[in-house]
């Protein structure tokens, strides 16, 4: 089995702070509740608007940080799932089901981004140390 | 979407569904083999269909739909089920009449039970225990009839045929499709736990075989304990089972050298262990110990686990505390294995002579007579009590013993460095 972080990219209501609206909370929290019956979720986070955070910036030998908030929402991570799975196809499609829920529930207009990213084996990177 | 992709989705649609829609058919036809044949076809339909309609925005229930719309057919054609197809009938109108989204709530509620009882009947006592193994790899890990044989180093068709045994024995005996309950369920509980410890350890410590460890069948069986764990909250020792096997498995990848050789517990990378899977663990460990009702056998190896996956270094190992689980542990479960495990924490806590004593008690012990550890065990100690040559004696009679290639490597080399100044190991 492969670990896989399901990335949701941030929008412009959560960096805004908005809260959901109580059934897409519902919603997301019985797609959650599946995958942790499922035995497949090990970790999920949400992340607080990027206002209070910061980001650094390695260049010319120096590092540069700059505090939030960062104008492009859909380059800012703002939740994550952590998930064990089969295949890349699994954590795909678990990844289409919390943006479909999302459709379901605030119609055809609503965009939003997620990525699936496979975690690397630590054991794969322990042996073949890379960029040293 | 290609046609490759579109299968490949097909395929993880399948896993993310494939027990839940056997569960929920099984009930309604009351026979797992049926069951499972009917969401096979299920699949095959989807395997036909979606690649051309596209695959639904809600897989799981389209796949419900078509496997139950199949039940009915065959209860249709079975005229002495004539009652049970009009209270499916029924039901099916119910369903269909209902709105999208209640078809779905519908379906839900009924899933955790529905997984349940295909949980206990995998598990069921009427099967032997490699046909429960491979019954709930199958109906509950999703695995198919080879990933087992891989998993377990047998031939496709010796699986095949138990699954198709176990399944006719099922249907022989009239298994109730049921949750058990009363004092029947803490016996039938004891098997479905049973089951998911002997495929962790399988994967944990292969008693056979050239590898040590196999992690896929610890990652099966660590969903299945999960799974157990939600599906049966108020259990401690469901808790106490997970948060073991979680610890357990966040020491796979330091259990294993870089040629494949076992590395022991003390002498692994700790900055190797998988902090998530400890940090899941401990959480599993004290859901375990606040349900009270003292603790179980396996809340007890977790809290063991836990003494481990908290010292940051061996040295920080609060060995005392081991020592006094496992003599819980031991008068709770009494074995020969456990009472060498408290051996070694004693040695540990007390010194080498202290666990030794323990020891030798053990090796009149018929039952270890041909368990590899316990000689393991005692050359551990006798080397550091500097009696090398006994030691060297001891580490090559368990060289002997043991079935793992691996495992014998490593005690062979101790055998060979019972000299003085070689480094003291202990077993993990």
């Amino acid at each position: 089995m492969m670990r896989y972080m399901l990335i949701a990219k941030a929008t412009q209501e959560s960096e805004q702070g908005c809260t959901l609206k109580p059934e897409l909370m519902a919603a997301i929290g019985r797609l959650t509740e599946e995958m942790t019956r499922a035995g497949t979720l090990l970790e999920v986070g949400g992340l607080a608007p990027t206002s209070k955070g910061a980001r650094l910036v390695l260049s010319d030998g120096r590092v540069t940080v700059t505090d939030g908030p960062f104008a492009e929402a859909k380059e800012v991570i703002g939740g994550y799932a952590i998930v064990q799975v089969e295949s890349k196809a699994e954590a795909v499609e678990l990844s289409r089901r919390f943006l479909q829920l999302h459709a379901d529930l605030l119609g055809p207009s609503y965009e939003a981004e997620s990525e699936v990213r496979q975690f690397f084996d630590p054991s794969e990177y322990a042996l073949e140390p890379a960029n040293r | 979407m290609t046609a490759t992709d579109t299968h490949r989705a097909i395929d993880a649609v399948w896993r993310i569904e494939s027990a839940k829609l056997i569960a929920g058919i099984a009930r309604l036809v009351g026979d797992v083999g049926v069951a499972e044949d009917l969401a096979q076809d299920a699949l095959v339909a989807a395997l036909e269909r979606w690649p051309r309609s596209g695959i639904p925005d809600n897989p799981g229930a389209w796949l419900m739909a078509t496997a139950k719309h199949r039940a009915i057919d065959i209860l249709r054609r079975r005229t002495r089920l004539e009652r049970k197809h009009q209270e499916l009938a029924t039901e099916l109108e119910v369903d269909q009449e209902a709105s999208a989204p209640d078809l779905d709530a519908a379906i839900d509620d009924h899933v955790g039970d529905d997984l349940l009882r295909l949980i206990f009947i995998a598990c069921h006592p009427v099967l032997s225990t490699e046909a429960r193994v491979a019954l709930t790899l199958r109906l509950l890990g999703g695995l198919t009839t080879e990933e087992i044989a891989r998993a377990f180093l047998v031939p496709e068709a010796t699986v095949a045929q138990r699954i198709v045994r176990a399944k006719r024995t099922l249907s022989e005996a009239k298994v109730p499709f049921e949750v058990p309950r009363g004092p029947e369920l803490v016996e039938r509980l004891s098997s479905v736990l049973g089951v998911i410890y002997l495929i962790f350890n399988e994967g944990y410590s292969a008693t056979a075989g050239d590898d040590w460890v196999r992690p896929a069948l610890c990652e099966d069986a660590l969903r299945l304990a999960r799974i157990v764990a939600e599906l049966m909250p108020a259990d401690a020792e469901v808790h106490g089972l997970t948060a073991l096997l979680e610890i357990q498995a966040s020491r796979l990848r330091a259990r294993v050298g870089p040629s494949g050789e076992p590395v022991l517990l003390l002498d692994q990378d700790r900055s190797r262990w998988d902090q998530l899977l400890i940090r899941r663990g401990l959480v599993a460990l004290e859901r375990a110990e606040t349900l009270g009702g003292g603790l179980g056998p396996y809340t007890l190896q977790a809290a063991i686990a836990a003494c481990h996956a908290r010292a940051r270094a061996p040295e920080e190992t609060d060995w005392a505390r081991i020592a006094g689980l496992y003599g819980a542990l031991a008068q709770l479960a009494p074995s020969p294995v456990v009472e060498l495990n408290r051996a070694v924490a004693i040695a540990m806590a007390f010194g080498p002579a202290a666990g030794l004593e323990l020891v030798e008690r053990l090796t009149t012990e018929p039952s270890l007579k041909g368990y590899h550890l316990l000689p393991s065990v005692r050359g551990d100690l006798l080397f550091k009590l500097g009696r090398t040559d006994e030691a060297r004696a001891e580490f090559e009679r368990a060289a002997t013993l043991t079935r793992n290639a691996r495992e014998q490597e490593l005690l062979l080399a101790r055998a060979a460095a019972c000299a003085p100044g070689a480094a003291p190991v202990q077993p993990g």
